[in-house]
């Protein structure tokens, strides 16, 4: 797989992020440069209002950059239509979808939408990628349920499985962990790391669960009002960048263990 | 996403149940014309012309219009229910309806002051077609506009009410100003009517119908797309802006036009989609446009033959029977299910 690795799929230089209207510009976070390599795992983590989301929604084209570069496959993000995009990157997104009356099946074969004809129209080839995205995610046995009826560890799964669906070589997922108890939330970052390792995907989520992030994550991007560091969660511990996370009064990060306890 | 057998058999079901009722619609009347009579006058070899003249001059064209009607105002509140994320959202409850009864009362009693022959080419079906189509338009467009800046599903049912009363306040305005006549014709036309359709009404019915259906079916697989929301819509490709305009363009085409002709109808485009997810268990709308089509048409066509009440003189409006339908079907899918889904 290390002949593959060097590909960069992400790449961000002196980059300028935050909202923008007619008449004021709020800058959530500038100078940010960091570059992620295929088939990554990268966890995005910061408190509370730090800008997690703001920089998600700049990196899936979904808030245009105030400044700077943002390249996807080495081409600027703003340079690609959406359908282009589309088969560059897939999303798991917080909102949960307008519709949960849609079946497991119905609903990851709507991720093969931009490979298909305008009826959407499913060819040998999309079915196997549905499939192989089903049992990638152990769902097989629950396609012919209705979203409605699964439980939010199942439903997550389900998000992740139409992404794969998509076929992108780039899977972006906003705190796809939350509402979710120890072992699902453990279950699915364990996923993602398979999919990353077996199917050199490149992931970035972000994410509350620092502990576990620094387990298993290759690399992580640890957001303060500062600045966004970025390395492997080891050189992270040692640069420190974890004790400035939070204010210290309330949760100290001890570096031996690699946790945040409280004082 | 393919049709799969059970559809077929559902799709065959309905479409049976649709020949049987325009059957039964069209034997059943005010005046008693015996069955087999009726069907002698279709194929034009009647024993009585005024028999012939009722069911090819009045019957048969009430069915189609029934058919037209139901079915095209069922999709439109599909298309809408999707579109806007919510289960409540119709024809009637966003508003268009009363857009739509804002052209026309623009039209109607506006035209009186305008007298005369340019008057009179005002009042044409083409006009009042456009007039209708025009005022569900800008009212969608409205909402729509509203519903980018709150995103509240909530609110959105609010703003449709609002526009609802505001439409029906400029209406009152117009006929404080308007002669009788005009408010007469303006207010029967309100009613809603199916029956008193010339065949040029029927064919421009058609042609909205038509142009409607198509543009829904060409927006299916972007509608499927919006069932999970705009943004993972948009990171799957779909032109958002694009769409939706063509979807409200649909709408209003469809419940705009229809409503031009047959008044404004409550109900069908609320609780048809409703109902058709009851029987057919999937979201995909190029299954779920077909047949909530002619799950529209069959209904209309029950509250047709139930507002002719049967071997009497009498017609009930239609509007009246729809509402009696519609409203308890709503009220038992809420407590049965606890929660519209769509």
């Amino acid at each position: 797989m290390d002949s593959f690795s060097q590909h960069t799929v992400i790449s961000c230089h002196d980059l300028s992020i935050g909202y923008q209207n007619k008449k004021k510009v709020a800058v959530i976070a500038s100078a940010v440069g960091f570059s992620i390599t295929q088939g990554t795992l990268v966890a995005l983590v910061g408190s509370n209002g730090i800008g997690k989301s703001t920089l998600l929604k700049s990196l899936t084209a979904m808030l245009p950059p105030l400044s700077g570069s943002l390249q996807i496959d080495a081409k600027e993000i703003t340079a690609y239509s959406s359908l282009e995009l589309s088969s560059k990157l897939s999303v798991v997104l917080t909102e949960a979808p307008a519709s949960k009356n849609l079946t497991v099946l119905e609903l990851v074969s709507l991720g093969r939408q931009p490979h298909t004809n305008w009826m959407g129209k499913l060819t040998q080839n999309d079915k196997d990628i549905i499939q192989q995205a089903l049992e990638d995610t152990d769902l097989a046995s629950l396609k012919n349920k209705n979203c409605f009826e699964l439980s939010d560890g199942q439903l997550q799964r389900v998000y992740i499985a139409r992404a794969l669906a998509q076929d992108t070589p780039l899977i972006i997922l906003d705190e796809p962990t939350t509402h979710l108890d120890l072992y699902h939330r453990a279950a699915i970052v364990k996923l993602l790391k398979k999919l990353t390792v077996e199917k050199n995907k490149t992931i970035l989520f972000s994410t509350h669960e620092i502990d576990l992030a620094i387990q298993i994550s290759d690399k992580m991007l640890v957001m303060t009002p500062q600045k966004i560091a970025f390395d492997s969660p080891c050189n992270l511990i040692e640069q420190g960048a974890f004790d400035v996370l939070f204010p210290n009064e309330i949760v100290v990060f001890d570096k031996k263990t690699g946790r945040f306890s409280v004082t | 996403m393919m049709l799969q057998k059970t559809y077929i058999r559902f799709f065959i079901l309905l479409s049976v149940l649709l020949v049987v009722l325009v059957c039964v619609n069209i034997s059943l009347g005010s005046v008693d014309i015996p069955t087999l009579e009726v069907f002698d006058s279709i194929v034009g070899s009647s024993s009585k012309s005024s028999w012939q003249y009722i069911i090819t001059n009045y019957r048969i064209p009430k069915a189609i219009t029934a058919i037209i009607a139901g079915g095209g105002l069922a999709i439109s509140g599909l298309l809408m229910q999707t579109l806007f994320r919510n289960p409540l959202a119709g024809p009637f409850v966003l508003g268009l309806s009363s857009g739509a009864s804002l052209g026309v009362a623009i039209l109607i009693l506006g035209a009186g002051a305008i007298s005369g022959i340019f008057g009179a080419f005002l009042l044409g079906p083409w006009s009042l077609v456009i007039a209708s189509a025009l005022g569900s338009f800008l009212v969608l467009l409205a909402v729509l506009a509203v519903t980018l800046k709150v995103r509240d599903t909530m609110a959105i049912l609010i703003i449709g009410l609002m526009f609802g009363s505001l439409t029906g306040a400029l209406v009152a305005v117009l006929s404080y100003f308007s002669d009788a006549e005009q408010l007469q014709q303006y207010i029967f036309w309100s009613f809603g009517s199916l029956g008193n359709q010339t065949w040029q009404g029927i064919s421009i019915l058609s042609l909205c119908f038509f142009v409607g259906l198509l543009l829904s079916i060409y927006s299916a697989k972007s509608l499927n797309a919006l069932l999970l929301g705009e943004n993972y819509a948009k990171s799957m490709g779909l032109k958002i802006k694009k769409n939706m305009l063509l979807l409200i363009l649909a709408t209003s085409i469809l419940a705009g036009g229809i409503t031009a002709f047959v008044g404004p109808i409550a109900f069908i485009g609320l609780a048809v989609p409703h109902l058709t997810r009851q029987f057919i268990k999937t979201s995909n709308h190029f299954v779920l446009i077909p047949a909530v089509a002619l799950s529209g048409a069959i209904l209309m066509l029950v509250c047709d033959t139930i507002a002719q009440l049967p071997g009497t003189v009498y017609t009930l409006p239609i509007n009246a029977i729809t509402s009696l339908i519609g409203a308890p079907v709503v009220i038992w899918l809420l407590v049965r299910k606890r929660k519209l889904i769509f």
